[in-house]
C-alpha cells in the first residue's frame, strides 16, 4: 500500500478499565483504498478499539488522527461527520421499514421540512446503489430481504452518510459462504471506489481472502502488522494465540454404536403458529457426531428446542436410549432421561450471567443430592464441584463465586459445556457451541467433543459455521426450509454442501 | 456551577486521562457490581432528599430546621439526646417507638414487593393484598368471640391474616402462568376489588361494622382490644396508645427468613432464575409458571403479615376511612427500590421510610414545619425515590460528575 496517503491513524491509544489493560499502545494506521483487517481473539481489544475510534469510548491516552489531522470523538455523531461508517455485527435497522427509509434515516430529505419526502429518498438510494454496483430494491422492507441483503443496507447506510472509511465489524458471522463471497466482491468494488475499509474479524481464511494488510492484537497489544503475502493461516493463528494452533481437528475414525437419539416424521410450529419442521427424520448413534448443516432461520433452533422439550412438537416421535419421549414431556423430563443440551445461545438459555458459576453449574442439578437436602442448597457442594470443574475444562477467569457475566464468551461456554459433559448424558445436542469464541477456545471445545464422542456419546452437531460441521461430523445432514434435503458421510465440499443449503439451486448473485 | 458537560469537542489537545468510564451498559453495570449496588441507593436517597429540600426552600421555610424538625419528629434525636431512656412519656423516646412501629410495618410491605421482584415480578397490588389481610385479622380478632387462648388466637389471627394476603396476590400470580395476564395490570385490579369490599366489610351495615350500642353509625369495626383481647404483646409503651410490639421482632427475623430462602434454598435458587432469566431457568428444568405463581403468593403472604402485625400489634380495629387511606403497599414499592430488594437494604429503607412517615406528621413540632406541609413532603420525596431509582444512568452520571470535578481517581475501583 506503499504511496497512499494514509486516511486514518491511531497512535499509542491506551484504554483501561477496571481490571483489564484492554488497549495497551495500540497503533493501527489506514491507508486510501486500503483493506485493513484486525484480527484477534475474542477479548484481544479489538471491539475496544473501534469503540475508542467511534466516539463511544473516550482513551485514557493516545490521539487518533484523521487526514492527518487530530480528532477528538465524544459521539459516534462525531465519528460519522468525519468519514467514519460503522456496520455493526448485528443491524440497527428497522424491520417495517423499506430499504430507503432505513438508509436515509435521521439525515431524510424532506418537504416543507416536515414531511419525508420518500420520492427523493428513493432516487437518492437507488443512484448510491448504482453507483457502487449494488442490487437492492430500494421499496422492500426489511424484514423480507435476506440477511445478507440487510448488511448492504447497512453498508448503503454508511455510504448515504458520505463514509470513505468503514469499519465492518465480523460481517461474515451472519452470511452463507455465498453470501461471503459476493460481500467480498462488494468489498473489493467500494476499495476501486477510493474507500478504506476496517475488518474486524477472527476468521483466518477470510483475512487471507480480503485483507491487503494485517493487523493482529492480542491481549490488547498490537503483536504485529503485516502484509497479505507470504502470512498463512498458521502464522496468523500463532500470533492471534501466542502458541501454535492445531487448525484442523484431528480426529480418529467414528465407530458409531447403537441408536441413541431417534426423531420420527416430526414437525414443529414456531411462536408465530408457522411450520418450521416439516417432517424431519433422523437417528444419531453413540460414537458418532451428527452434523446439521444449514443457513440460519432454516429450522435448526426449533429442531433443537423440541427434542430438548422447550417447544412443544405437533406431531411425530423421539426416542431417546430407546425409551419414547411424550411430546408433553417437560425439559426437566427430557434432560434426566439422558440428554445434555449446549445451548445456541448461551446468554439466552445457557447461563443465569447474574448467578455465580457455582450456581450456574448447578443450574439442572440444583434440587437433587448433593446439591441440596430437603430443599436447602449446599453452597460447599456447588463450589467444590465447580472448582473440579473449571480446572477439567480449562474455565479462566474466574472462582465458584465469580459472576457468569464477568467471564469471557469463550470460558462461560466452557463452563456450559463443563456442566453438560458433567452430567454424562448419552445425548449431547450442541447447537452453535463455538458461536463467537477465539481460535483457542474452538481448538479445544472441538477436542473436547470428539473426546466425548470417543467416550460413547451420540452428537448432534447444530452449526451454522460450515467448515466447523465440515470438520467435526461422522456424517452431515442439510437442513433446508425444515427438511432434511441431503445426507453425506465423506468426500463432499463446502461448494456443494452451500448448494443444497440453499435448496438445491442457487440463487442468482444480486450483486 | 461549572458547566456539566462532556469535554468541548474538536480541541486539540490530547484528552487528559480518566478513569475509564464506562459508557454501555454492561461497563455501568460493571461499576454497580463493584459498588454492591449500594452507591445508588445512597445516591438516590440524598438525592430525593435534596430535592425535598429544595422545595422547601421555595416555600419559603429553611430548609435545615425542617429536616431537624422531622428528624426530631421521627424520634431519631433520641440516639444522641436520650439513648438509654424508655420512658414513653419523654417525647423524644415516645418519637423513636412510633418511627420502629412504622418501620415493622414497611418492613413487611417492603418484603411484599422485592420478593416479587427477585422473580421478575412487579407486585404492585401490596395495598389490595394488605386490606385483604386487615379484612381477615380484624375479622378473627374481634368476630371470633373470647373463647380461644389468648396466644393462640393471636398466632391464627396472624396465620390467615398472611393467608389471605397470599391468596389475593396469588390470584395474579395464577392468572400470570396460565393465561399469561400482566401482573401489574392484575394487581392494580386486585386493589380496587379489595379496597371495595372492605369499604363494605367495615362500612354502614356491613359485616364487620361495629356492634356496640351508641357506635352503629361510625364505620369502623369492633375493637380487638375490647373484645378478645387477643393482641401481639407490647414491649415498649403503654398498650393501647400505640406501642411497640414484639411484632417488630417478627419484621426483623421475616427479613432474616427473606434472605435464606432466597440464597439457601432450591425455591430461592429458582425463584432467582427466573428473575434473571427466565428462558435460563426454563432450559435448566425450572417450572417457571409455577415460580411466578409462588413469588407472587409468598410476596402477598408478606403483604397481610404486614396487615396481621399492625391489626394485632397496635391498630386493633379497622375503618372505612384507614381502608381508604392506606398507602401501605406503595410505600412498599419505594422501600423495596431503594433498599435494592435485598434483606438489608429493605430493613435500612423501611427504616427511613418509617421515620420519614411519622416525623413529617403526628411527630412534627407544628412550629417549626407545616405538618400538611410535611405529609405532602414525605409523598414527595417517595415519589422521587421511585423516579430516580428508575433514572440509575442520571445518577450514575451524576456521581461521575462529581468525581470529575474533584478529579479524585479511582473511586469507582474502591468498594463501599
Amino acid at each position: 500500500m506503499s504511496g497512499a496517503p494514509t486516511v486514518l491513524e491511531m497512535r499509542g491509544i491506551v484504554k483501561q478499565f477496571p481490571g483489564v489493560l484492554a488497549n495497551d499502545d495500540v497503533s493501527f494506521d489506514l491507508a486510501r483504498g486500503e483493506v485493513h483487517a484486525l484480527l484477534g481473539e475474542n477479548g484481544a481489544g479489538k471491539s475496544t478499539l473501534m469503540n475508542i475510534l467511534y466516539g463511544l469510548y473516550k482513551p485514557d491516552a493516545g490521539a487518533i488522527l484523521v487526514n492527518g489531522k487530530e480528532e477528538t470523538f465524544s459521539s459516534a455523531k462525531d465519528a460519522i461527520e468525519r468519514g467514519l461508517g460503522m456496520v455493526h455485527q448485528h443491524f440497527m435497522l428497522i424491520p417495517v421499514m423499506t430499504v430507503a427509509e432505513n438508509i436515509v434515516l435521521a439525515t431524510e430529505p424532506t418537504e416543507a421540512g416536515v414531511f419525508l419526502d420518500y420520492a427523493e429518498a428513493r432516487r437518492q438510494v437507488s443512484e448510491l446503489a448504482r453507483q457502487f454496483g449494488f442490487g437492492i430494491d430500494p421499496d422492500a422492507r426489511i424484514e423480507d430481504i435476506t440477511v445478507g441483503q440487510q448488511q448492504r443496507v447497512e453498508i448503503l447506510k454508511a455510504l448515504y452518510r458520505r463514509a470513505d472509511i468503514l469499519i465492518l465489524d465480523e460481517p461474515t458471522a451472519v452470511l452463507t459462504p455465498q453470501e461471503a463471497t459476493e460481500l467480498f466482491t462488494i468489498l473489493k468494488n467500494l476499495q476501486r471506489e477510493g474507500m478504506s475499509i476496517i475488518f474486524i474479524t477472527h476468521k483466518l481464511n477470510e483475512v487471507l481472502e480480503i485483507a491487503d494488510r494485517i493487523t493482529v492484537l492480542r491481549r490488547g497489544r498490537v503483536i504485529d502488522t503485516v502484509p497479505r503475502e507470504g502470512a498463512t493461516e498458521d502464522s496468523l493463528a500463532r500470533m492471534m494465540v501466542g502458541r501454535d494452533v492445531l487448525l484442523r481437528v484431528d480426529k480418529p475414525p467414528a465407530s458409531p454404536g447403537d441408536v441413541a437419539l431417534e426423531v420420527a416424521d416430526m414437525h414443529v410450529h414456531d411462536d408465530r403458529g408457522i411450520e418450521k419442521i416439516r417432517g424431519i427424520s433422523l437417528q444419531v448413534r453413540t460414537g458418532e457426531i451428527v452434523g446439521i448443516a444449514g443457513v440460519d432461520g432454516n429450522g435448526q433452533t426449533e429442531l433443537v428446542e423440541a427434542i430438548t422439550g422447550l417447544r412443544k412438537r405437533t406431531s411425530g416421535a423421539i426416542v431417546v436410549d430407546g425409551k419414547q419421549v411424550s411430546s408433553h414431556a417437560s425439559p426437566r423430563a427430557i434432560l434426566e432421561s439422558g440428554v445434555g443440551h449446549i445451548p445456541e445461545d448461551r446468554h439466552r438459555y445457557g447461563l443465569v450471567l447474574d448467578f455465580t458459576l457455582a450456581e450456574n453449574a448447578a443450574l439442572h442439578d440444583y434440587r437433587y443430592a448433593p446439591d441440596s437436602r430437603f430443599g436447602w442448597l449446599r453452597p460447599g457442594v456447588l463450589a467444590r464441584r465447580t472448582a473440579r470443574l473449571i480446572k477439567e475444562f480449562d474455565v479462566r477467569g474466574g472462582n465458584p463465586q465469580t459472576k457468569a457475566r464477568s467471564l469471557s464468551g469463550g470460558n462461560q461456554q466452557k463452563l456450559v459445556a463443563a456442566r453438560e459433559v458433567d452430567r454424562d448424558p448419552k445425548v449431547l445436542i450442541a447447537a452453535q457451541p463455538t458461536r463467537g469464541l477465539d481460535v483457542g477456545a474452538i481448538e479445544y471445545l472441538h477436542r473436547r467433543l470428539v473426546e466425548e464422542r470417543d467416550q460413547g456419546r451420540a452428537i448432534l452437531l447444530v452449526s451454522l459455521e460450515l467448515d466447523e460441521v465440515l470438520s467435526l461430523s461422522d456424517r452431515i445432514l442439510v437442513i433446508y426450509e425444515g427438511e432434511i434435503v441431503a445426507e453425506h458421510t465423506s468426500g463432499v465440499t463446502e461448494e456443494e454442501i452451500g448448494i443444497e443449503m440453499l435448496g438445491g439451486r442457487r440463487e442468482e448473485a444480486v450483486a | 456551577m461549572s458547566e456539566p458537560g462532556p469535554p468541548p469537542v474538536g480541541s486539540t489537545a490530547p484528552p487528559p486521562p480518566e478513569t475509564g468510564e464506562p459508557t454501555t451498559t454492561a461497563g455501568r453495570y460493571q461499576v454497580m457490581q463493584k459498588l454492591g449496588g449500594v452507591v445508588p441507593a445512597v445516591l438516590t436517597g440524598i438525592l430525593a432528599f435534596f430535592m425535598g429540600g429544595v422545595v422547601i426552600a421555595i416555600s419559603g421555610h429553611n430548609p435545615i430546621d425542617a429536616y431537624r424538625g422531622i428528624l426530631d419528629g421521627a424520634g431519631i434525636n433520641w440516639f444522641w439526646a436520650h439513648l438509654g431512656n424508655t420512658d414513653v412519656l419523654d417525647l423524644s423516646t415516645f418519637n423513636f417507638t412510633q418511627t420502629l412501629l412504622r418501620t415493622t410495618t414497611f418492613v413487611f410491605a417492603g418484603l411484599a414487593v422485592a420478593f416479587a421482584f427477585r422473580c421478575g415480578l412487579f407486585n404492585i397490588g401490596g395495598n389490595g393484598q394488605y386490606t385483604m389481610g386487615v379484612v381477615v385479622s380484624v375479622w378473627v380478632g374481634a368476630y371470633w368471640g373470647n373463647a380461644l387462648p389468648n396466644g393462640l388466637h393471636v398466632v391464627i389471627g396472624i396465620v390467615l391474616g398472611a393467608l389471605a394476603g397470599a391468596l389475593w396476590a396469588g390470584i395474579a400470580g395464577i392468572l400470570k402462568a396460565t393465561v399469561g395476564a400482566h401482573e401489574v395490570i392484575t394487581t392494580i385490579m386486585l386493589n380496587w376489588i379489595a379496597y371495595y369490599f372492605a369499604s363494605y366489610c367495615f362500612g354502614q351495615g356491613g359485616p364487620l361494622q361495629n356492634t356496640q350500642p351508641g357506635r352503629e353509625a361510625a364505620p369502623i369495626s369492633d375493637d380487638v382490644l375490647d373484645t378478645s383481647h387477643a393482641i401481639i404483646p407490647v414491649f415498649w409503651g403503654d398498650e393501647g396508645f400505640q406501642a411497640l410490639h414484639y411484632g417488630f421482632f417478627l419484621a426483623i427475623a421475616a427479613l432474616v427468613v427473606f434472605w435464606i430462602v432466597l440464597n439457601r434454598t432450591t425455591l430461592g435458587y429458582e425463584v432467582r432464575a427466573v428473575g434473571f432469566n427466565p428462558d435460563a431457568a426454563a432450559y435448566g428444568g425450572i417450572n417457571v409458571k409455577k415460580n411466578y405463581f409462588l413469588a407472587m403468593a409468598i410476596s402477598g403472604m408478606f403483604a397481610g403479615l404486614a396487615a396481621a402485625i399492625d391489626i394485632f400489634g397496635w391498630k386493633y380495629r379497622a375503618g372505612t376511612l384507614d381502608i381508604q387511606a392506606t398507602t401501605v403497599g406503595y410505600v412498599g414499592i419505594a422501600v423495596a427500590l431503594l433498599g435494592r430488594s435485598t434483606a438489608v437494604g429493605v430493613g435500612l429503607a423501611a427504616f427511613v421510610f418509617g421515620a420519614l412517615d411519622y416525623g413529617t406528621t403526628r411527630g412534627l413540632d407544628p412550629e417549626v414545619f407545616d405538618p400538611t406541609l410535611a405529609g405532602n413532603l414525605s409523598y414527595m420525596i417517595q415519589g422521587m425515590v421511585v423516579l430516580f431509582v428508575g433514572a440509575d444512568i442520571l445518577i450514575l452520571y451524576l456521581w461521575s460528575l462529581r468525581r470529575k470535578r474533584f478529579a479524585s481517581p479511582r473511586m469507582a475501583g474502591r468498594g463501599v
